[in-house]
């Protein structure tokens, strides 16, 4: 690690916990290297996480932190950071903690677009309870619950908080680390909800399970099958067969609902209904 | 000081106390019979400063308290019956985190969506025992609207000084019902605030307890301590541990810290228990009926006493064993089909015969239901 990150740390919690070659961990650098670059007051900063090994991530960071109930980091960081709107709110979560259990709440937190960065830690599979279908486990998917292949059709993630109001969507993977942080970055400086789908992976389950390899060979598969969605407008549907869009999907301005409220509050203290 | 009488609804009177013990946030989901303290919050809060917030369910309701709280904020939510079920597992959360918090739940009939306008008074055990595993909590229940006032402002302040979810169990009754209530002087009331760490503390261990109480000091998010906070067990430091000697350390702490401090915690009014041979015990709005009864059976000549359990967990023992040896009969009456009650006969332990008075058609218990039951027994 270069020394200069290790403040960012608690190191004293380190090794972590995740398998050998877990994306988590190449995932966990990239939004401390985005907080980094951006010069963010690190007593500033709260972390929230649900739970799954992803949300294991805010106890290895050395800011606030707070790793929750399973699904519910989005509904914590809403009150912290209306109540407090002086944080910097990320929120670190898995797929199945953001997209299953944790749905309805990301769905509200778009539609709020409230000033919550949340980073999510995409492995397609449920790792901590090891190797479960989730809502982003592709279909026809193998899992330790889907065992002749996943039925369930799976979430487009950045799609769905798009429709849900988000005001800033990209996704990145752990391959493409150095654009990844530049999402983050753009997420972390964006006034309103924003949220990066991160793909990681998970070599000892969803790899496993559908025998794509060890980790480098999975960090390929996500070299060979991620299309940037500026290449993507020019390339025939049959081309995009099998891939996956990377890229910022989504960016607008849109009044954020702290500063929403503070009107509320300004207005109540006039009198004016 | 007429001005400070009002007319009001327990639910308005639950509001008014919460913000005059320094609620300065609220996230909630409507309910009925609760609905009002949501409505009320969205109109008092801003006026004083403070955030209401419309989550999207009960759980998350929940879950943006204790957020609220850890930024050093007073934070409150209320339900009723299906929320308060929903809640269960942040409730847990905030007792082993050791967030204050209060959860209001004004009771309907139950189970299920049941009774909505209804009163019952079937969330007792609930209350205790609703979240897994081993776990402290307070539960207060008032009898009046005027009592609804005190008893909320004593929530916070029993949340801030133990750092303990407190829940307010009410019923339909009493959250609807409209009386005189009379206000206190603000400067009069006693309004308690979390013990943080000396300022600059730099080897801050959020769960280090170095008081006789047991409840370590509270710092907030964004001072610059950096601490952990996790659901998980965890040691002094806050970080998660599987050491078994640490876990039964911090599980027993837990409990502890509420039990070691119940004669602070525990509050209960009586009438005419000196000379009683049979005694009534109840609470929320049935102990009103309870207490009617007692004194219509004392026109008669009845030696009728009456104890109103205003603190419900930790259950207080001590009434029990106090009329325990002078009274031949304790009657329960409540609005489910006997949950205090089972504490009643815990701690009588044989020593005095135990009648139950219950209703669970959602309608009230009156006092002639109650008088009968005296006089049956006398
Ligand atoms: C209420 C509740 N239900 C289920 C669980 C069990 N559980 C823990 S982590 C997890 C899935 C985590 O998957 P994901 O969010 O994708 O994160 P990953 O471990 O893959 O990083 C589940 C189902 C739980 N802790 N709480
Ligand atoms: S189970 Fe999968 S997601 Fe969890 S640590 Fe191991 S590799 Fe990573």
């Amino acid at each position: 690690m270069q020394h200069h990150l290790e403040k960012y740390f608690r190191m004293d919690k380190l090794p972590h916990i995740w398998c050998p070659g877990c994306g988590h961990g190449i995932l966990m650098g990239a939004v401390v290297r985005a907080i980094d670059n951006l010069k963010l007051e690190q007593d500033k900063i709260c972390v929230v996480s649900g739970i799954g090994c992803s949300s294991r991530a805010p106890g290895y960071m050395n800011f606030d932190t707070l790793h929750t109930t399973h699904g519910r980091a989005l509904a914590f960081a809403t009150g912290i950071k209306l109540a407090k709107p002086e944080l910097k709110v990320i929120v670190v979560t898995g797929d199945g903690d953001c997209a299953a259990i944790g749905g309805n709440h990301l769905i509200h937190a778009a539609r709020r677009n409230i000033d919550i960065t949340t980073i999510v830690f995409n492995n397609n599979i449920y790792g901590m309870t090891s190797g479960q279908y989730s809502p982003m486990t592709p279909k026809g998917a193998y899992a330790t619950t889907a065992p002749y292949g996943n039925v369930d059709r799976n979430f487009d993630l950045c799609k769905l908080a798009m429709a849900a109001g988000a005001t800033y969507v990209a996704r990145g993977t752990a391959y493409h680390t150095n654009q990844l942080i530049k999402f983050i970055e753009d997420a972390l400086n964006h006034k309103g909800f924003s949220l990066v789908d991160a793909v990681s992976i998970c070599p000892t389950y969803f790899g496993r399970k559908n025998k794509l390899g060890n980790a480098i060979n999975m960090l390929k598969w996500q070299k060979d099958h991620a299309v940037s969605v500026s290449v993507a407008e020019k390339l025939p549907p049959e081309k995009l067969e099998g891939k996956f869009l990377i890229g910022k999907f989504h960016k607008s301005e849109e009044p954020e609902y702290v500063e929403e409220y503070d009107k509320i509050i300004k207005k109540a203290q006039e009198g004016r209904k | 000081m007429e001005n400070n009488v009002k007319l009001m609804q327990g639910n308005e009177a639950c509001v008014e106390g919460a913000i005059a013990a320094g609620m300065r946030f609220y996230a909630g989901y409507p309910i009925t019979p609760s609905t009002e303290i949501a409505e009320l919050c969205a109109e008092k809060l801003p006026l004083v400063g403070g955030k209401f917030i419309q989550m999207e369910d009960e759980i998350a309701s929940m879950a943006a308290i204790i957020g609220a709280s850890l930024t050093g904020v007073k934070a409150m939510t209320a339900t009723s019956g299906p929320g308060f079920s929903l809640k269960q597992e942040n409730i847990g959360f905030a007792a082993l985190t050791e967030v204050p918090c209060v959860i209001v739940n004004v009771q309907r009939g139950g189970p299920s969506t049941g009774l909505p306008t209804s009163p019952a008074q079937g969330d007792v055990m609930q209350a205790r025992w609703g979240t897994h595993g081993d776990h402290p909590v307070i539960v207060l229940s008032p009898s009046s609207v005027e009592e609804t006032y005190y008893v909320t402002v004593k929530a916070f302040n029993f949340a801030e000084k133990y750092r303990v979810p407190v829940i307010v169990l009410m019923d339909e009754v009493i959250g609807h019902m409209r009386e005189r209530v009379k206000l206190p002087d603000l400067s009069e009331l006693e309004v308690v605030d979390r013990v943080k760490p000396e300022p600059g503390k730099k080897d801050y261990y959020p769960y280090e307890v170095d008081s006789d109480d047991g409840v370590p000091p509270m710092a907030s998010y964004g001072e610059g301590y950096r601490f952990h906070v996790t659901g998980l067990i965890h040691d002094k430091t806050g970080f998660p541990t599987r050491d078994p000697q640490i876990t039964d350390r911090l599980i027993r702490r837990l409990i502890n810290k509420i039990e070691c401090n119940k004669y602070d915690i525990i509050e209960y009014k009586e009438e005419s228990l000196d000379d009683a041979e049979i005694i009534v015990l109840s609470y929320g709005s049935t102990a009103r009926s309870a207490q009617r009864a007692v004194r219509m059976a004392r026109e008669e000549g009845i030696k009728a006493g009456w104890v109103q359990t205003v603190t419900i967990w930790p259950f207080p023992s001590e009434v029990v064993d106090k009329v325990c040896g002078k009274a031949r009969t304790i009657i329960v009456p409540e609005m489910n089909l006997g949950q205090l009650v089972l504490e009643v006969e815990r701690v009588a332990a044989g020593r005095l015969k135990i009648e139950k008075v219950n209703r669970v058609d959602g309608e009230m218990i009156t006092p002639d239901e109650v008088l009968q039951k005296i006089k049956e027994v006398k």
